[in-house]
């Protein structure tokens, strides 16, 4: 089934907004996504009719908090193929990566070990886990990239021979380039060269975009935001194989996490619930299991087949406008919805604020990948990128406002 | 918003045409490279000192144009004036930019156009970096030394 823009369209109410007389054009979906009226009726429901705490209670309403918040967990596995028992809820991607670099990493990895990496990541992905590495004194090795930015596998084969890689976090889609990455061919890559090595996928481009089976990747662990998948913010998670869960140390620590304390001591509750320390977001949780469903309605297979043909008139539309020029690939079965460019003589800002001008929403700047843009030699880019909700009626306001920019700012 | 609200006529006239830009200044006292990671703006500031004074100020470098017509009209703006004086100006214009009224309207020359930034605040910076890096340079010299880089940080 195809996706019916107009019919999705009727359910994001901030898509009826106007800024300064114009309609609002939303390509901004990779920095977060908009909510659409499930999601908002899934919280507002949670305060309105369950609220109370989960967890604790003996109480019917407390039963049902627990209910919502424990549903959303199976719900979500069930989304991404994983284990519910490998779930641990997180504020968002970024702390799902600082929980692994925290609990795992410190933990377990000495001067002996390697941590792989690459020059695509999100400092997300990127900096909990050279800190991490700088901290038990392990060594750190990033992947290049291919001119078409592409993750050069040749190089990364050469960077494992060795055999000591025993930990590496790498990007499923680059929220600059787009790139689709080989995730399960990496992985065996990194497991063939040493078969205790833990990897770990920062999913943060690719949960809301792709149909995603963790079991099927072959990894240890995915990062995921709600916000970036319809769902509200401050909730995102890890989606761990148990058994990684198991040899982690919690990372933050107090309540609900416990099974027993003492004055002086503690001993920990059992996975996942080790890494969700006091009250967590029920509301959130609630939301994020509304998204789900608003995401399944869809189809994954449909969510992704629209990007793509999106992506293909994107990119066709970028080419017929004078001095733009695309990073990433050019193949759309290698990308995903995300695309940077430069307009020639131009910075990003600049761009960004007539687009924003004509009620154009698109990224400007380093997109948290600082290494990335060394790479690109560019100190900034402009993003466009697309989700259910955009259509090819969109391209046109971004090619008029790319036009009258480059005349604007023309020297 | 609208673009003109920002994008004042004679911002864009210094972004087309920017005055005083130059990769290099005969006897110059100092040289100082500032930049704003976070923008990727970067800007080379010479400055040469004659009796106390700004004999020539040049500017270099990379960015939106509003950090290099901010620039522009700052060097137009300080020119031949006493170093202290340029310093006190200097402050005058970031304080505009943080939203006060300046107490040299007149002395800022174009630089008042840039008023209308203090309303976007992701731009203040671009608007201060040739302007902080005019500070920086006067204080250099006021060391005794001839070249400084600073790295802005948000």
């Amino acid at each position: 089934m195809a996706i019916d823009v107009a019919a999705v369209r009727r359910s994001f109410p901030i898509l009826d907004r106007e800024l300064d007389g114009h309609r609002l054009v939303y390509l901004d979906s990779a920095a977060s996504s908009l909510t659409p009226e499930p999601v908002l009726d899934a919280m507002d429901r949670y305060y309105r009719w369950s609220r109370s705490n989960v967890n604790r209670g003996v109480y019917p309403l407390a039963e049902e908090a627990t209910d919502l918040y424990e549903g959303a967990r199976t719900t979500l596995a069930g989304f991404l193929d994983a284990d519910p028992v490998g779930v641990v809820f997180t504020k968002n991607a970024t702390e799902a990566c600082n929980l692994l670099a925290y609990g795992f990493v410190r933990a377990h990895l000495g001067p002996d070990d390697v941590l792989l990496s690459t020059v695509m990541e999100h400092h997300a992905n990127l900096v909990p886990f050279t800190q991490a590495a700088a901290a038990v004194g392990a060594e750190v090795r990033h992947v290049p990239i291919t001119p078409d930015g592409l993750l050069d596998l040749d190089a990364a084969a050469e960077l494992l021979a060795d055999g000591r890689v025993t930990f590496a976090a790498f990007v499923h889609v680059s929220n600059v380039l787009g790139t689709i990455n080989d995730v399960e061919r990496l992985t065996r890559m990194v497991k063939d060269a040493n078969d205790r090595a833990i990897v770990h996928v920062d999913g943060a481009q690719a949960a809301p975009h792709l149909p995603v089976s963790f079991r099927d990747l072959g990894i240890d662990s995915y990062a995921i935001p709600g916000h970036k998948m319809l769902g509200p913010t401050g909730i995102g998670a890890l989606v761990a194989r148990p058994e990684l869960l198991e040899r982690m140390e919690p990372f933050l620590t107090g309540g609900d996490m416990i099974r027993d304390v003492t004055l002086t001591g503690a001993t920990w509750n059992d996975v996942p619930h080790r890494f969700e320390a006091g009250t967590p977001m029920i509301a959130e949780a609630a939301g994020l299991a509304a998204a789900v469903g608003v995401l399944e309605g869809y189809g994954m297979a449909a969510v992704r087949s629209h990007e793509r043909d999106l992506t293909a008139q994107l990119l066709d539309a970028l080419g017929t406008v004078a001095g733009v020029t695309v990073h990433g690939p050019k193949d759309v079965d290698l990308r995903g919805g995300a695309v940077s460019f430069a307009l020639d003589g131009i910075h990003p800002h600049d761009v960004g604020a007539m687009l924003g001008s004509r009620g154009g929403c698109v990224r400007v700047g380093h997109h948290c990948t600082k290494p990335l843009m060394r790479c690109l030699d560019v100190a900034a880019t402009t993003r466009a990128s697309s989700y259910v909700y955009n259509d090819v009626d969109d391209l046109e306001p971004l090619v008029d406002g790319l036009e009258a920019a480059a005349a604007f700012f023309a020297r | 918003m609208s673009m003109e609200d920002l994008y004042q006529e004679i911002i864009l006239d210094h972004y087309r045409k920017p005055k005083n830009r130059a990769p290099e200044l005969a006897d110059e006292a100092v040289h100082v490279h500032h930049s704003n990671p976070l923008c990727g703006d970067e800007m080379d500031l010479r400055i040469r000192v004659l009796d106390d004074r700004l004999d020539a100020v040049v500017f270099d470098g990379e960015g939106c144009s509003i950090s290099q017509a901010a620039a522009s009209a700052m060097t137009q703006a300080v020119v031949g004036r006493e170093l202290k004086d340029a310093l006190d100006l200097a402050e005058d214009f970031r304080r505009m930019m943080h939203g006060d009224d300046p107490a040299r309207p007149d002395d800022l020359g174009d630089g008042i156009a840039f008023t209308g930034v203090a309303k976007f605040p992701v731009r203040v910076k671009c608007a201060l970096l040739g302007w902080m890096a005019l500070r920086d340079a006067i204080q250099t010299f006021e060391r005794g030394a001839s070249a400084h880089t600073v790295t802005h940080e948000e």
